[in-house]
């Protein structure tokens, strides 16, 4: 076996995650044909999907990864400080001095500030942290129940309109919306 | 954190699997030898991407297996230097503090580079961050399974080939006798000395 180029091209979480998913299906969909269930495979694919869903990639498509791409171009940043800013999601000055090499030398406070907006706008992030945010001031105990609240379709009624257990993944973009919807939704009940 | 290698290989089908469509059969065998398996200098294979090009395939006289060289991509987890990532503690002792990503587990953070002025607790063997502020020092600890973020420093490969039978001038160790440390074919070393690494909660 020869390795002709050990270093091709970098992949992000989320073309990972969809390679991953698309590999498990096929081999769900054919279990029968072989029969075999190639152990080495099934380990690292589930272990690999595991991680990467505990990740903001998550909620990402190729659109959306597009989008973010152009909008970054202004700030000329590496193909790998982009690739991280990509994967991480970050939401603070700090994460995003971890990420870009020599921030405060190449960026100003505010291209710091536009660049966390340019992410926050382009890229949905986990409904979880704006939940929290809001839930916070409401009610503490209900963290926990958010937390299982994710799974679509899992919803629970909300007492005096603060439970946010929202839709994961469908409305990314309606978060900002949540403050609005909190009101609505205290008298939605679905459940499982 | 992943990348793509292109490699190629010669993929030996046998012949019960003839009835599969070439490019399955070939699928499941790379993946039968690649998958979840580390690559001398490349890192850890995980699953295939596709394949580029396929020569003809052989049957070798004495051998009813096909033999076909395959140009394929496969999706390699090796994440470059002074990369974040984000992992869970597997555990702490005075080698360091244990980081774990689920699929990769040889994670290590030494001590040296912990955040300044850390200590190891050994009534509760976890590492302790001694975070000084205006009122007075906190003590921070790196609980189990905890989130932690770090960044990659080093990457170490080791050739774990079996030896073959040489003379050696040493005698032979017994493998079975001794308790011989296994040595991981790839291994990181992560840092959290800057500030936004460690715990989460530490920086939310």
């Amino acid at each position: 076996m020869e390795v002709i180029n050990e270093n091709a091209a970098m992949l992000s979480n989320y073309e990972v995650l969809t390679l991953l998913k698309e590999l498990q299906s096929q081999n769900g969909a054919s279990k029968g044909k072989s029969g075999k269930i190639q152990q080495n495979l099934a380990t690292i694919s589930y272990e690999t999907v595991t991680y990467l869903e505990k990740t903001p990639c998550k909620y990402q498509s190729p659109e959306i990864i597009q989008k973010l791409l152009q909008e970054l171009a202004p700030f000329s940043l590496t193909k790998a400080e982009k690739l991280q800013l990509l994967n991480h999601c970050p939401t603070t000055a700090v994460e995003i001095q971890l990420m870009i090499e020599e921030s405060e030398e190449r960026l100003s406070e505010e291209e710091i500030d536009k660049l966390l907006d340019v992410i926050a706008r382009c890229l949905p992030g986990e409904p979880e942290e704006e939940q929290e945010g809001e839930g916070e001031g409401e009610e503490e105990g209900l963290v926990g129940e958010e937390e299982e609240g994710q799974e679509e379709g899992e919803e629970e009624e909300g007492v005096q309109g603060e439970e946010e257990g929202d839709k994961e993944g469908e409305d990314g973009e309606d978060e900002q919306e949540d403050e609005e919807m909190e009101a609505e939704e205290a008298i939605e009940v679905i459940e499982d | 954190m992943f990348v793509l290698a292109e490699m190629t290989d010669t993929v030996r089908i046998e012949p019960w699997l003839f009835h599969l469509k070439l490019n399955d059969a070939i699928k499941f065998e790379l993946h039968k030898k690649l998958a979840n398996k580390v690559v001398h200098n490349v890192g850890l294979c995980i699953a295939l991407h596709d394949i580029t090009k396929l020569d003809d395939s052989h049957v070798i006289p004495g051998d009813g297996a096909s033999h076909t060289k395959v140009h394929f991509r496969y999706v390699v987890f090796r994440p470059f230097i002074e990369e974040i990532l984000v992992g869970r503690i597997r555990s702490c002792s005075r080698e360091g503090v244990h980081v774990s990503l689920g699929f990769f587990d040889d994670i290590l953070i030494p001590p040296d580079s912990l955040q300044q002025v850390s200590r190891f607790d050994e009534t509760e063997q976890v590492w302790v961050w001694q975070y000084e502020s205006e009122d007075g020092t906190h003590d921070l600890f790196m609980d189990i399974n905890e989130e932690i973020r770090f960044k990659v420093v080093d990457e170490v490969f080791v050739d774990t080939t079996p030896v073959g039978p040489e003379d050696l001038a040493e005698p032979v160790q017994d493998p079975l006798l001794e308790n011989q440390p296994k040595k991981s074919p790839y291994s990181l070393v992560g840092s959290i000395s800057e500030p936004g690494l460690g715990l989460l909660t530490w920086w939310t």
